[in-house]
């Protein structure tokens, strides 16, 4: 039988930000790659995202956010996956987040942390390159 | 334990995280798939599965949320499999229904699956069978399954629920769309969401038209509802539609469905088993590759090909 190993990605926005036009070019690009992605909206709270996560079994996040409070919601969501044995998914962000935040967030087991203006093909790329293993 | 036996014994107790899994492994149609669904398959058949199908745009997502609650204030677990199409050109998808849903996400009796169709046809996955058995092993007393925007040949989802809502809203289409084949007929309660628009009584009545062109009298009359998925009028009523349908199946024709659609499962698991098999057998005898070069060179038209390859092969089984 053809086994066919389709990568999943969850694209997901935490808190208050109004809008979600660079989370739906993200989500577009991946889908372009040929990945499967789970979008789920705006003002998402870390337990819903973590929730999703384990729901649609996906290999990869990307979290999105430009209200500022990242160093507020991350670590909860970071947290939340955690608990739920979700260890092997890998995180990435992108959004507005101050380049002295990155290291803590880094820290946290965030992958990568994407600024504005990021070319979408260097995404797909280090998305490719760290799509975690799995038994 | 075999990590397939641990999945399996999870999905059974109701784990998130093994049902979850165990849907991938359908997906991706390992060959553990299969020994996952021959464990599971004794637990399965006591949810009441729903198909909801219709155009895109009609607001299946958003009724499908609040059925969902209606059945939580009813003290029902719920599953749900959301199917969005995969782009045939990149293989990717983008899966966006559970954004009218995610507020339902946290109610640990609600799982929610957003699938892709990965390009098989007929407005579900060729794994969404198989994941609701998953769910319904797991214990789900309702599993709805959400159909991609579907027109008039999007039927496949009749071979995995019990129970078909078609969903229409005003505007999309007019008495000549409805006529079509397919949809039609399929449904088991037709509904005329976004009730609250100019129009809607018109759906109600071009729906009405067409049914009443049948001249059959049927054991089940289908109903017509409005519904307003925003606000959620009309959905206790659908509900109560919907369990009325239930409870016409166990005592009318359930068995015979069953066994209708039990049918269906075996022919269709034997033509994948015999297409495979042969397939592999003449790629390994280099017939398979030999022919395909013929009828690239215009030799041989595919369908004599089809037959030359084959009638060796049953003569053989004889």
């Amino acid at each position: 039988m053809k086994s066919t190993r389709k990568i999943r990605v969850l694209i997901a926005k935490p808190g208050l930000d109004s809008h979600d036009r660079g989370a739906k070019v993200v989500a577009r690009a991946l889908r372009d790659a040929g990945m499967e992605v789970i979008y789920t909206g705006l003002r998402q709270t870390p337990e819903q995202i973590a929730e999703t996560a384990l729901q649609e079994d996906v290999d990869i996040i990307g979290l999105s956010i430009l209200s500022g409070a990242h160093k507020a919601l991350f670590p909860r969501i970071m947290e939340l996956l955690e608990q739920k044995g979700l260890t092997d998914v890998m995180v990435f962000a992108g959004g507005i987040i101050p380049e002295e935040d990155v290291l803590e967030l880094k820290k946290l087991g965030i992958k990568e942390i994407f600024g504005p203006g990021t070319p979408t093909e260097t995404i797909i790329q280090f998305v490719l390159e760290n799509i975690p293993e799995r038994t | 334990m075999t990590r397939i036996d641990e999945i399996a014994h999870g999905v059974l107790a109701g784990d998130r995280r093994s049902v979850a899994r165990a849907i991938t492994i359908i997906e991706n149609n390992t060959a553990e798939a299969k020994k996952l669904i021959a464990s599971i398959y004794p637990h399965t058949g006591k949810s009441h599965i729903i198909g909801l199908t219709g155009p895109s745009g009609s607001g299946k997502s958003t009724l499908i949320e609040k059925i969902v609650r209606e059945y939580r204030r009813k003290g029902k677990t719920v599953g749900v499999i959301a199917v969005d199409p995969t782009s045939p050109f990149t293989g990717g998808a983008f899966l966006g229904d559970r954004i009218r849903m995610q507020e339902l996400s946290t109610d640990p009796a609600v799982f929610i699956r957003s699938m892709a169709t990965r390009n098989y046809s007929g407005g579900i996955a060729k794994a969404t069978k198989d994941a609701v058995k998953v769910l319904d092993a797991a214990g789900k007393d309702i599993i709805l399954v959400e159909t991609v925007g579907a027109g008039q040949s999007e039927v496949e989802v009749i071979k995995v629920a019990q129970t078909i809502v078609v969903i229409h809203a005003p505007g999309l289409g007019d008495e000549i769309q409805a006529i079509k084949a397919g949809l039609m007929e399929i449904a088991d309660i037709f509904v005329v969401n976004k009730a609250d628009r100019e129009n809607a009584d018109k759906a109600v009545m071009d729906i009405q038209a067409i049914l009443q062109l049948d001249n059959k009298e049927p054991a089940w009359k289908t109903p017509i509802l409005k519904t307003t998925a925003l606000t959620g009028e009309g959905v206790p009523q659908l509900i109560e539609k919907i369990e009325e349908h239930r409870c016409f199946l166990e005592k009318e024709i359930g068995r015979k469905r069953s066994l209708g659609k039990a049918e269906t499962e075996l022919v269709e698991a034997i033509k994948e088993k015999v297409t495979i098999s042969i397939i592999d057998e003449l790629k390994r005898e280099g017939k398979f590759e030999e022919l395909l070069k013929k009828i690239v060179e215009r030799e041989i038209d595919p369908a004599s090909a089809a037959e030359k390859l084959l009638h060796g092969k049953f003569k053989k089984a004889k």
